[in-house]
Protein backbone atom coordinates (compact mmCIF):
# COMPACT_ATOMS: atom_id res chain seq x y z
CA UNK A 1 0.00 0.00 0.00
CA UNK A 2 1.10 3.73 -1.03
CA UNK A 3 2.12 5.47 2.91
CA UNK A 4 -0.78 8.09 2.65
CA UNK A 5 0.17 11.61 3.38
CA UNK A 6 -1.77 14.18 5.48
CA UNK A 7 -0.17 17.34 4.13
CA UNK A 8 -1.17 16.72 0.65
CA UNK A 9 -4.47 16.63 0.92
CA UNK A 10 -4.18 19.79 3.46
CA UNK A 11 -4.12 22.13 0.58
CA UNK A 12 -7.66 20.82 -0.51
CA UNK A 13 -9.05 21.02 3.14
CA UNK A 14 -8.00 24.63 3.00
CA UNK A 15 -9.33 25.28 -0.20
CA UNK A 16 -13.42 24.02 1.12
CA UNK A 17 -12.72 26.01 4.17
CA UNK A 18 -11.81 29.02 2.53
CA UNK A 19 -14.57 29.04 0.32
CA UNK A 20 -17.05 27.94 3.16
CA UNK A 21 -15.90 31.28 4.97
CA UNK A 22 -16.29 33.01 2.21
CA UNK A 23 -19.87 32.06 1.54
CA UNK A 24 -20.84 32.03 5.01
CA UNK A 25 -19.38 35.68 5.43
CA UNK A 26 -20.64 37.12 2.05
CA UNK A 27 -23.87 35.12 1.45
CA UNK A 28 -25.26 38.66 1.38
CA UNK A 29 -22.24 39.92 -1.31
CA UNK A 30 -23.11 37.59 -3.66
CA UNK A 31 -20.08 35.39 -3.02
CA UNK A 32 -21.74 32.39 -4.08
CA UNK A 33 -23.66 33.81 -7.20
CA UNK A 34 -22.72 31.68 -10.21
CA UNK A 35 -21.26 35.19 -12.08
CA UNK A 36 -19.22 35.74 -9.83
CA UNK A 37 -17.79 32.26 -9.14
CA UNK A 38 -17.16 32.46 -12.91
CA UNK A 39 -15.39 35.53 -12.16
CA UNK A 40 -13.04 33.81 -10.24
CA UNK A 41 -12.31 31.39 -12.82
CA UNK A 42 -11.80 33.94 -15.41
CA UNK A 43 -9.36 36.04 -13.17
CA UNK A 44 -7.36 32.56 -11.70
CA UNK A 45 -6.86 31.78 -15.41
CA UNK A 46 -3.69 33.13 -16.53
CA UNK A 47 -2.12 32.69 -12.84
CA UNK A 48 -2.89 28.62 -13.71
CA UNK A 49 -1.86 28.70 -16.91
CA UNK A 50 1.77 29.61 -15.46
CA UNK A 51 1.20 27.60 -12.31
CA UNK A 52 1.24 24.55 -14.97
CA UNK A 53 4.80 25.47 -16.28
CA UNK A 54 6.36 26.20 -13.22
CA UNK A 55 4.96 23.11 -11.49
CA UNK A 56 7.50 21.81 -14.05
CA UNK A 57 10.23 24.23 -13.44
CA UNK A 58 10.05 24.29 -9.69
CA UNK A 59 10.08 20.24 -9.35
CA UNK A 60 13.62 20.59 -11.95
CA UNK A 61 15.17 22.49 -9.49
CA UNK A 62 14.73 25.72 -11.55
CA UNK A 63 13.24 29.28 -11.23
CA UNK A 64 11.98 31.58 -13.63
CA UNK A 65 11.74 35.16 -12.19
CA UNK A 66 11.48 36.38 -15.75
CA UNK A 67 7.61 35.12 -15.95
CA UNK A 68 5.64 38.52 -14.68
CA UNK A 69 7.84 40.83 -17.72
CA UNK A 70 7.30 37.83 -20.06
CA UNK A 71 3.61 38.62 -19.57
CA UNK A 72 3.73 42.47 -20.27
CA UNK A 73 5.89 41.93 -23.24
CA UNK A 74 4.03 39.25 -25.05
CA UNK A 75 0.81 40.86 -24.34
CA UNK A 76 2.04 44.29 -25.74
CA UNK A 77 3.70 42.45 -29.01
CA UNK A 78 0.40 40.36 -29.64
CA UNK A 79 -1.51 44.15 -29.42
CA UNK A 80 0.68 45.59 -31.61
CA UNK A 81 0.74 43.48 -34.34
CA UNK A 82 -2.90 42.94 -34.52
CA UNK A 83 -3.23 46.87 -35.36
CA UNK A 84 -1.44 45.53 -38.39
CA UNK A 85 -1.72 42.60 -39.20
CA UNK A 86 -4.07 39.36 -38.74
CA UNK A 87 -4.99 37.75 -35.13
CA UNK A 88 -3.23 34.70 -35.64
CA UNK A 89 0.04 36.19 -36.85
CA UNK A 90 -0.13 38.34 -33.57
CA UNK A 91 -0.73 35.40 -31.39
CA UNK A 92 2.08 33.47 -32.68
CA UNK A 93 4.51 36.94 -32.43
CA UNK A 94 3.43 36.97 -28.48
CA UNK A 95 4.20 33.21 -27.77
CA UNK A 96 7.37 34.61 -30.05
CA UNK A 97 8.54 36.43 -27.26
CA UNK A 98 7.50 33.80 -24.25
CA UNK A 99 9.45 31.59 -26.45
CA UNK A 100 12.59 33.17 -26.98
CA UNK A 101 12.95 34.38 -23.76
CA UNK A 102 12.81 30.88 -22.55
CA UNK A 103 15.41 29.26 -24.91
CA UNK A 104 17.89 32.43 -23.57
CA UNK A 105 17.37 31.77 -20.05
CA UNK A 106 17.76 27.86 -20.69
CA UNK A 107 20.67 28.69 -23.23
CA UNK A 108 22.53 30.51 -20.32
CA UNK A 109 21.65 28.15 -17.97
CA UNK A 110 22.62 25.09 -19.18
CA UNK A 111 25.77 26.25 -21.60
CA UNK A 112 27.00 28.67 -19.29
CA UNK A 113 25.90 26.43 -16.31
CA UNK A 114 24.81 29.51 -14.57
CA UNK A 115 21.91 29.38 -11.47
CA UNK A 116 18.59 29.84 -13.34
CA UNK A 117 17.61 32.37 -10.14
CA UNK A 118 20.22 34.81 -11.41
CA UNK A 119 20.10 34.21 -15.30
CA UNK A 120 16.21 34.77 -14.75
CA UNK A 121 16.19 37.66 -12.87
CA UNK A 122 18.93 39.56 -15.54
CA UNK A 123 15.64 38.88 -18.29
CA UNK A 124 13.41 40.12 -15.51
CA UNK A 125 14.86 43.44 -16.40
CA UNK A 126 15.68 43.02 -20.01
CA UNK A 127 12.39 42.03 -20.91
CA UNK A 128 10.31 44.57 -18.31
CA UNK A 129 12.72 47.62 -19.92
CA UNK A 130 11.68 46.82 -23.73
CA UNK A 131 8.00 45.95 -22.16
CA UNK A 132 8.39 49.46 -21.39
CA UNK A 133 10.23 51.02 -24.23
CA UNK A 134 8.53 49.45 -27.54
CA UNK A 135 4.95 51.49 -26.58
CA UNK A 136 6.71 53.85 -24.51
CA UNK A 137 4.36 53.18 -21.64
CA UNK A 138 1.36 53.67 -23.80
CA UNK A 139 -1.42 50.92 -23.58
CA UNK A 140 -2.66 49.03 -26.63
CA UNK A 141 -6.15 48.67 -27.12
CA UNK A 142 -7.41 45.50 -29.06
CA UNK A 143 -10.72 44.97 -31.02
CA UNK A 144 -10.31 42.16 -32.71
CA UNK A 145 -13.61 40.13 -31.49
CA UNK A 146 -12.94 36.66 -32.18
CA UNK A 147 -9.69 36.85 -30.95
CA UNK A 148 -11.42 38.58 -27.77
CA UNK A 149 -13.80 35.50 -28.06
CA UNK A 150 -11.39 33.56 -28.29
CA UNK A 151 -9.17 34.52 -25.74
CA UNK A 152 -10.93 36.87 -23.39
CA UNK A 153 -14.46 37.77 -22.46
CA UNK A 154 -16.10 34.39 -24.69
CA UNK A 155 -18.11 31.92 -23.10
CA UNK A 156 -19.16 28.56 -24.50
CA UNK A 157 -22.28 27.87 -23.67
CA UNK A 158 -22.77 28.39 -19.93
CA UNK A 159 -18.93 28.05 -19.25
CA UNK A 160 -16.00 31.32 -19.95
CA UNK A 161 -13.82 30.28 -22.83
CA UNK A 162 -10.93 31.39 -20.13
CA UNK A 163 -11.65 28.30 -18.13
CA UNK A 164 -11.52 25.90 -21.03
CA UNK A 165 -7.43 27.49 -21.47
CA UNK A 166 -7.18 26.78 -17.86
CA UNK A 167 -8.68 23.73 -18.03
CA UNK A 168 -6.58 22.68 -20.85
CA UNK A 169 -3.33 23.61 -19.15
CA UNK A 170 -4.28 21.46 -16.14
CA UNK A 171 -5.28 18.63 -18.12
CA UNK A 172 -2.29 18.33 -20.15
CA UNK A 173 0.24 19.60 -17.34
CA UNK A 174 -0.74 16.98 -15.28
CA UNK A 175 -0.95 14.03 -18.10
CA UNK A 176 2.72 15.17 -18.96
CA UNK A 177 3.59 15.60 -15.47
CA UNK A 178 2.35 12.17 -13.74
CA UNK A 179 2.23 9.90 -16.94
CA UNK A 180 5.12 10.84 -19.30
CA UNK A 181 8.83 10.00 -19.21
CA UNK A 182 9.47 13.73 -19.78
CA UNK A 183 7.37 14.08 -15.94
CA UNK A 184 9.38 11.86 -14.70
CA UNK A 185 12.91 13.13 -16.09
CA UNK A 186 12.06 16.36 -14.76
CA UNK A 187 11.56 15.30 -10.99
CA UNK A 188 14.78 13.21 -11.24
CA UNK A 189 16.83 15.79 -12.39
CA UNK A 190 15.63 18.38 -9.52
CA UNK A 191 15.77 15.51 -6.67
CA UNK A 192 19.35 14.77 -7.47
CA UNK A 193 20.84 16.07 -10.78
CA UNK A 194 23.38 13.33 -10.28
CA UNK A 195 21.98 10.49 -9.86
CA UNK A 196 20.03 11.25 -12.84
CA UNK A 197 22.71 12.28 -14.99
CA UNK A 198 24.12 8.98 -14.15
CA UNK A 199 21.32 6.78 -15.13
CA UNK A 200 21.36 8.44 -18.61
CA UNK A 201 18.81 11.29 -18.23
CA UNK A 202 20.04 14.31 -20.31
CA UNK A 203 19.98 17.12 -17.02
CA UNK A 204 20.43 19.90 -19.41
CA UNK A 205 17.91 19.16 -22.06
CA UNK A 206 15.70 18.87 -19.37
CA UNK A 207 16.31 22.43 -17.78
CA UNK A 208 16.32 24.05 -21.22
CA UNK A 209 12.84 22.74 -21.99
CA UNK A 210 11.02 23.59 -18.67
CA UNK A 211 12.18 27.37 -18.83
CA UNK A 212 11.15 27.04 -22.86
CA UNK A 213 7.73 25.86 -21.53
CA UNK A 214 7.70 28.64 -18.69
CA UNK A 215 8.34 31.34 -20.77
CA UNK A 216 5.81 30.12 -23.46
CA UNK A 217 3.18 29.98 -20.69
CA UNK A 218 3.91 33.57 -19.53
CA UNK A 219 3.42 34.21 -23.00
CA UNK A 220 0.22 32.66 -23.26
CA UNK A 221 -1.18 34.27 -19.86
CA UNK A 222 -0.22 37.69 -21.17
CA UNK A 223 -2.16 36.82 -24.60
CA UNK A 224 -5.24 35.58 -21.93
CA UNK A 225 -4.89 39.45 -20.18
CA UNK A 226 -4.79 41.32 -23.05
CA UNK A 227 -7.93 38.87 -24.62
CA UNK A 228 -9.87 39.36 -21.42
CA UNK A 229 -8.56 43.35 -20.37
CA UNK A 230 -9.15 43.78 -24.41
CA UNK A 231 -6.02 46.17 -24.19
CA UNK A 232 -2.40 45.61 -23.16
CA UNK A 233 -0.02 47.38 -20.98
CA UNK A 234 3.25 47.22 -19.69
CA UNK A 235 1.86 46.70 -15.86
CA UNK A 236 0.48 43.21 -16.77
CA UNK A 237 1.87 40.47 -15.01
CA UNK A 238 3.54 42.64 -12.61
CA UNK A 239 2.33 40.99 -9.21
CA UNK A 240 1.83 37.63 -11.20
CA UNK A 241 5.47 36.01 -9.95
CA UNK A 242 4.76 35.79 -6.16
CA UNK A 243 1.01 34.83 -6.92
CA UNK A 244 2.06 31.74 -9.23
CA UNK A 245 4.88 31.02 -6.79
CA UNK A 246 2.67 30.95 -4.00
CA UNK A 247 -0.06 28.83 -5.83
CA UNK A 248 2.52 26.23 -7.15
CA UNK A 249 3.98 25.76 -3.61
CA UNK A 250 0.42 26.00 -1.85
CA UNK A 251 0.03 22.88 -4.20
CA UNK A 252 2.34 20.85 -2.79
CA UNK A 253 5.59 21.61 -5.10
CA UNK A 254 8.73 21.44 -3.93
CA UNK A 255 10.57 24.59 -4.02
CA UNK A 256 13.66 23.04 -4.36
CA UNK A 257 12.90 20.67 -6.60
CA UNK A 258 12.02 16.41 -7.07
CA UNK A 259 8.52 16.56 -5.74
CA UNK A 260 5.50 18.40 -7.93
CA UNK A 261 1.59 18.54 -8.44
CA UNK A 262 -0.14 20.06 -11.21
CA UNK A 263 -3.43 19.87 -9.59
CA UNK A 264 -2.52 21.12 -6.68
CA UNK A 265 -1.35 23.83 -8.33
CA UNK A 266 -4.88 24.50 -10.21
CA UNK A 267 -5.98 24.03 -6.47
CA UNK A 268 -3.11 26.39 -4.86
CA UNK A 269 -4.42 29.06 -8.19
CA UNK A 270 -7.92 29.09 -6.80
CA UNK A 271 -7.05 29.71 -3.25
CA UNK A 272 -5.08 32.45 -4.42
CA UNK A 273 -7.79 33.94 -6.74
CA UNK A 274 -10.77 33.19 -3.87
CA UNK A 275 -9.09 35.10 -1.61
CA UNK A 276 -8.56 38.22 -3.62
CA UNK A 277 -12.07 37.97 -4.81
CA UNK A 278 -13.76 37.89 -1.36
CA UNK A 279 -11.37 40.15 0.12
CA UNK A 280 -12.43 42.78 -2.50
CA UNK A 281 -16.35 41.63 -1.70
CA UNK A 282 -15.27 42.14 2.33
CA UNK A 283 -14.15 46.07 0.48
CA UNK A 284 -10.84 46.01 1.50
CA UNK A 285 -8.37 48.50 -0.37
CA UNK A 286 -5.99 47.27 -2.25
CA UNK A 287 -3.24 47.64 0.06
CA UNK A 288 -5.14 45.68 2.83
CA UNK A 289 -5.45 43.50 0.08
CA UNK A 290 -1.63 43.41 0.11
CA UNK A 291 -1.57 42.72 3.76
CA UNK A 292 -4.56 40.44 4.23
CA UNK A 293 -2.70 37.90 1.34
CA UNK A 294 0.86 37.88 2.45
CA UNK A 295 -0.41 37.07 5.96
CA UNK A 296 -2.99 34.29 4.73
CA UNK A 297 0.13 32.97 2.42
CA UNK A 298 2.28 32.33 6.04
CA UNK A 299 -0.59 31.04 7.41
CA UNK A 300 -0.89 28.95 4.31
CA UNK A 301 2.81 27.49 3.55
CA UNK A 302 3.21 27.19 7.34
CA UNK A 303 0.36 24.54 7.53
CA UNK A 304 1.65 23.05 4.10
CA UNK A 305 5.17 23.27 3.77
CA UNK A 306 6.72 22.77 6.89
CA UNK A 307 8.94 19.79 6.07
CA UNK A 308 9.13 17.39 8.55
CA UNK A 309 12.09 17.13 10.89
CA UNK A 310 14.26 13.90 9.01
CA UNK A 311 16.68 12.00 11.37
CA UNK A 312 20.11 12.22 9.22
CA UNK A 313 20.63 9.50 6.74
CA UNK B 1 38.79 -18.47 -17.98
CA UNK B 2 37.48 -17.32 -20.74
CA UNK B 3 38.42 -14.23 -22.96
CA UNK B 4 38.54 -10.80 -21.47
CA UNK B 5 35.28 -9.07 -21.69
CA UNK B 6 36.98 -5.60 -21.22
CA UNK B 7 40.10 -4.38 -21.17
CA UNK B 8 41.55 -1.33 -20.47
CA UNK B 9 45.36 -0.16 -21.67
CA UNK B 10 47.78 2.59 -20.86
CA UNK B 11 44.15 4.44 -19.13
CA UNK B 12 45.46 7.99 -17.64
CA UNK B 13 43.14 10.73 -17.36
CA UNK B 14 44.07 14.02 -15.88
CA UNK B 15 41.73 16.83 -14.49
CA UNK B 16 43.47 19.99 -14.94
CA UNK B 17 47.75 20.05 -14.15
CA UNK B 18 46.65 16.94 -11.90
CA UNK B 19 47.21 13.49 -13.01
CA UNK B 20 44.78 11.59 -11.16
CA UNK B 21 45.52 8.40 -13.01
CA UNK B 22 48.79 6.98 -15.12
CA UNK B 23 48.75 4.21 -17.03
CA UNK B 24 46.38 1.51 -15.61
CA UNK B 25 46.16 -2.24 -18.19
CA UNK B 26 43.57 -4.15 -16.80
CA UNK B 27 41.07 -6.89 -17.47
CA UNK B 28 38.09 -8.71 -16.51
CA UNK B 29 36.75 -11.81 -18.00
CA UNK B 30 33.09 -13.02 -17.71
CA UNK B 31 32.38 -14.75 -14.20
CA UNK B 32 35.15 -13.06 -12.65
CA UNK B 33 35.62 -10.76 -10.15
CA UNK B 34 38.31 -8.00 -9.96
CA UNK B 35 39.34 -5.93 -7.11
CA UNK B 36 40.79 -2.51 -7.15
CA UNK B 37 41.98 -1.37 -4.27
CA UNK B 38 44.77 1.49 -2.84
CA UNK B 39 44.58 3.86 -0.67
CA UNK B 40 42.58 7.45 -1.14
CA UNK B 41 43.16 8.87 -3.92
CA UNK B 42 45.09 6.04 -5.33
CA UNK B 43 42.39 6.87 -8.50
CA UNK B 44 40.11 3.67 -8.31
CA UNK B 45 36.96 5.98 -8.45
CA UNK B 46 38.71 7.60 -11.65
CA UNK B 47 39.21 4.29 -13.52
CA UNK B 48 35.79 3.52 -12.67
CA UNK B 49 34.36 5.83 -14.14
CA UNK B 50 36.35 6.03 -17.03
CA UNK B 51 34.97 2.95 -18.01
CA UNK B 52 31.31 4.07 -17.65
CA UNK B 53 31.54 6.93 -19.36
CA UNK B 54 31.44 9.41 -16.58
CA UNK B 55 35.02 10.58 -17.76
CA UNK B 56 36.40 10.79 -21.36
CA UNK B 57 40.20 9.23 -20.51
CA UNK B 58 42.73 11.27 -21.57
CA UNK B 59 44.59 8.99 -23.20
CA UNK B 60 44.72 5.03 -23.53
CA UNK B 61 42.22 2.66 -24.62
CA UNK B 62 39.09 0.65 -23.68
CA UNK B 63 38.35 -2.81 -25.43
CA UNK B 64 34.84 -4.29 -25.01
CA UNK B 65 35.45 -7.95 -26.23
CA UNK B 66 38.16 -7.10 -28.32
CA UNK B 67 36.80 -3.88 -30.02
CA UNK B 68 38.17 -0.39 -28.86
CA UNK B 69 34.97 2.03 -27.81
CA UNK B 70 34.44 5.19 -26.47
CA UNK B 71 31.90 5.97 -24.32
CA UNK B 72 30.83 10.10 -24.67
CA UNK B 73 28.21 9.60 -21.86
CA UNK B 74 26.77 6.76 -19.16
CA UNK B 75 24.08 6.30 -21.47
CA UNK B 76 26.44 5.23 -23.92
CA UNK B 77 27.82 2.68 -21.62
CA UNK B 78 24.54 1.17 -20.15
CA UNK B 79 23.72 0.74 -24.02
CA UNK B 80 26.99 -1.13 -24.52
CA UNK B 81 25.74 -3.76 -21.11
CA UNK B 82 27.53 -1.85 -18.48
CA UNK B 83 26.32 -0.91 -15.47
CA UNK B 84 27.29 0.91 -12.34
CA UNK B 85 26.83 0.76 -8.44
CA UNK B 86 28.59 4.22 -7.64
CA UNK B 87 29.42 4.68 -4.05
CA UNK B 88 27.03 7.83 -3.44
CA UNK B 89 24.43 5.12 -5.28
CA UNK B 90 22.76 7.61 -7.82
CA UNK B 91 19.45 7.08 -6.65
CA UNK B 92 16.68 9.89 -6.36
CA UNK B 93 15.69 10.35 -3.02
CA UNK B 94 12.55 11.51 -3.22
CA UNK B 95 11.17 8.93 -5.86
CA UNK B 96 9.75 5.95 -5.25
CA UNK B 97 12.03 2.89 -5.40
CA UNK B 98 10.48 1.59 -8.73
CA UNK B 99 11.53 4.93 -10.31
CA UNK B 100 14.81 4.45 -9.22
CA UNK B 101 15.31 1.24 -10.75
CA UNK B 102 13.79 2.30 -14.24
CA UNK B 103 14.94 5.92 -13.85
CA UNK B 104 16.14 6.76 -17.40
CA UNK B 105 14.54 3.81 -18.73
CA UNK B 106 10.90 3.91 -17.90
CA UNK B 107 8.75 1.66 -19.04
CA UNK B 108 5.61 2.71 -21.22
CA UNK B 109 2.61 1.35 -22.57
CA UNK B 110 -0.04 2.69 -24.82
CA UNK B 111 -0.19 4.81 -28.29
CA UNK B 112 0.03 7.65 -25.94
CA UNK B 113 3.43 6.11 -24.61
CA UNK B 114 2.43 6.71 -20.60
CA UNK B 115 4.69 5.20 -17.97
CA UNK B 116 3.43 2.07 -16.60
CA UNK B 117 3.70 2.63 -12.88
CA UNK B 118 2.35 -0.91 -12.44
CA UNK B 119 4.17 -2.70 -14.83
CA UNK B 120 7.64 -1.19 -13.11
CA UNK B 121 6.81 -1.57 -9.55
CA UNK B 122 5.43 -5.12 -10.00
CA UNK B 123 9.10 -5.40 -11.93
CA UNK B 124 10.66 -4.33 -9.06
CA UNK B 125 8.74 -6.20 -6.00
CA UNK B 126 9.87 -9.50 -8.21
CA UNK B 127 13.37 -8.38 -8.68
CA UNK B 128 13.66 -7.16 -4.97
CA UNK B 129 11.90 -10.33 -3.52
CA UNK B 130 14.18 -12.78 -5.91
CA UNK B 131 17.52 -10.58 -4.46
CA UNK B 132 16.14 -10.96 -0.79
CA UNK B 133 16.12 -7.17 -0.46
CA UNK B 134 13.82 -6.43 2.42
CA UNK B 135 11.57 -3.55 1.61
CA UNK B 136 8.12 -3.06 2.24
CA UNK B 137 6.65 -1.64 -1.26
CA UNK B 138 8.31 -0.75 -4.25
CA UNK B 139 6.35 2.49 -3.74
CA UNK B 140 8.61 3.63 -0.86
CA UNK B 141 10.05 6.57 -1.18
CA UNK B 142 13.96 5.84 -1.14
CA UNK B 143 15.01 8.48 1.18
CA UNK B 144 12.69 6.29 3.92
CA UNK B 145 15.28 2.95 3.19
CA UNK B 146 17.96 2.43 5.23
CA UNK B 147 21.42 2.31 4.64
CA UNK B 148 21.13 -1.88 3.58
CA UNK B 149 18.12 -1.12 1.60
CA UNK B 150 19.14 1.53 -0.56
CA UNK B 151 22.55 -0.62 -1.64
CA UNK B 152 19.94 -3.28 -2.24
CA UNK B 153 18.09 -1.73 -4.37
CA UNK B 154 21.43 0.32 -5.91
CA UNK B 155 23.02 -3.39 -6.58
CA UNK B 156 19.29 -4.97 -7.56
CA UNK B 157 19.18 -1.97 -10.31
CA UNK B 158 22.70 -3.42 -11.85
CA UNK B 159 21.72 -6.69 -12.05
CA UNK B 160 18.57 -5.67 -13.76
CA UNK B 161 20.51 -3.84 -16.45
CA UNK B 162 23.92 -5.23 -16.82
CA UNK B 163 23.68 -7.62 -19.43
CA UNK B 164 27.98 -7.66 -19.48
CA UNK B 165 30.09 -5.66 -17.09
CA UNK B 166 29.29 -4.80 -13.56
CA UNK B 167 31.32 -1.43 -11.77
CA UNK B 168 30.80 -1.60 -8.10
CA UNK B 169 32.61 1.42 -6.27
CA UNK B 170 32.81 0.71 -2.32
CA UNK B 171 29.61 -1.25 -2.60
CA UNK B 172 29.26 -2.15 0.94
CA UNK B 173 31.42 1.13 2.48
CA UNK B 174 28.60 2.34 4.37
CA UNK B 175 26.97 -1.22 5.51
CA UNK B 176 26.64 -3.21 8.80
CA UNK B 177 27.96 -6.70 8.64
CA UNK B 178 25.02 -8.57 8.09
CA UNK B 179 23.95 -5.85 5.17
CA UNK B 180 27.47 -6.40 3.99
CA UNK B 181 27.25 -10.22 3.85
CA UNK B 182 23.61 -10.09 2.13
CA UNK B 183 25.28 -8.01 -0.92
CA UNK B 184 28.32 -10.06 -1.04
CA UNK B 185 25.86 -12.97 -1.83
CA UNK B 186 24.27 -10.34 -4.71
CA UNK B 187 27.95 -10.33 -6.07
CA UNK B 188 28.50 -13.64 -6.20
CA UNK B 189 25.20 -13.85 -8.21
CA UNK B 190 26.02 -11.94 -10.23
CA UNK B 191 29.27 -13.54 -10.89
CA UNK B 192 27.87 -16.90 -11.11
CA UNK B 193 25.27 -15.47 -14.19
CA UNK B 194 28.37 -14.94 -15.88
CA UNK B 195 28.64 -10.92 -15.89
CA UNK B 196 32.35 -9.29 -14.91
CA UNK B 197 32.75 -7.47 -11.98
CA UNK B 198 35.27 -4.86 -11.44
CA UNK B 199 34.83 -3.91 -7.46
CA UNK B 200 36.57 -1.14 -5.41
CA UNK B 201 36.96 -1.69 -1.90
CA UNK B 202 38.45 -0.89 1.14
CA UNK B 203 38.14 -3.67 2.98
CA UNK B 204 40.77 -6.37 2.31
CA UNK B 205 38.61 -9.16 3.99
CA UNK B 206 36.38 -8.54 1.61
CA UNK B 207 38.37 -8.24 -1.44
CA UNK B 208 39.69 -11.57 -0.28
CA UNK B 209 36.58 -13.55 -0.25
CA UNK B 210 34.92 -12.58 -3.44
CA UNK B 211 37.53 -11.55 -5.90
CA UNK B 212 40.19 -13.88 -8.19
CA UNK B 213 42.58 -11.18 -8.83
CA UNK B 214 43.43 -7.83 -7.42
CA UNK B 215 44.94 -4.68 -8.79
CA UNK B 216 46.59 -2.26 -6.54
CA UNK B 217 47.01 1.67 -7.44
CA UNK B 218 49.06 3.75 -5.91
CA UNK B 219 49.02 8.22 -6.61
CA UNK B 220 47.38 6.82 -9.51
CA UNK B 221 49.69 4.41 -10.68
CA UNK B 222 49.40 0.32 -11.15
CA UNK B 223 51.29 -1.31 -8.37
CA UNK B 224 50.54 -4.25 -9.30
CA UNK B 225 47.96 -7.41 -10.32
CA UNK B 226 48.20 -10.27 -7.94
CA UNK B 227 45.75 -13.60 -7.87
CA UNK B 228 43.97 -13.88 -5.60
CA UNK B 229 45.00 -17.37 -4.43
CA UNK B 230 48.62 -17.21 -4.84
CA UNK B 231 49.05 -13.44 -2.52
CA UNK B 232 48.41 -12.53 1.17
CA UNK B 233 47.13 -9.38 2.73
CA UNK B 234 50.30 -8.92 3.81
CA UNK B 235 51.75 -8.54 0.39
CA UNK B 236 48.74 -6.40 -1.00
CA UNK B 237 48.91 -4.19 2.21
CA UNK B 238 52.98 -3.74 1.10
CA UNK B 239 51.70 -2.86 -2.30
CA UNK B 240 49.38 -0.55 -1.76
CA UNK B 241 51.33 1.43 1.38
CA UNK B 242 54.46 1.64 -1.01
CA UNK B 243 56.70 -0.49 1.23
CA UNK B 244 56.55 -2.83 -1.72
CA UNK B 245 57.75 -1.24 -5.11
CA UNK B 246 55.68 -1.34 -8.35
CA UNK B 247 56.10 -4.54 -10.34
Amino acid sequence: MRAIEPRRYVVYVAFLLILAFFAATLSDDGFLSEDNLLNIVRQTTPVTVMAVAVVFVLSAGEIDLSLGSVVALSALVTAEVMKTQSAVLAVAAGLGVGLATGAVNGLFVTLLRLPSFLVTLASLGIVAGLARTITDLRSVAVDDQSFIDIFGSGDVGPIPSLAFWALGAVVLGHFVFRHKRFGAHVVATGDDAGAARATGIRVDRVRFAVLVLSGAAAALAGILYTGRLEAATYTLGEQDLVTVIAAVVIGGTRLFGGEGSVVGALIGSLIMGTLTNGLILWGLSTSEQLIAQGGLLLLAISLTLREPRRELA
Amino acid sequence: MSAPLVRIEGLRKEFRAVVAVEDVTLEVSPGEIVALVGDNGAGKSTVVKCIAGVHAPTAGRILLEGRAVEFSSPLDARSQGIEVVFQDLALASAQPVYMNMFLGRELVKGPLRRLDREAMAAETKALLDGLDVLVESPHRAVRDLSGGQRQGVAIARAMYWAQRLVLMDEPTAALGVAETRRVEEQILRMRDGGRAILIVSHSLDQVFRLAHRICVLRRGRQVGIRRTSETTGDEIVAMITGLRDAD
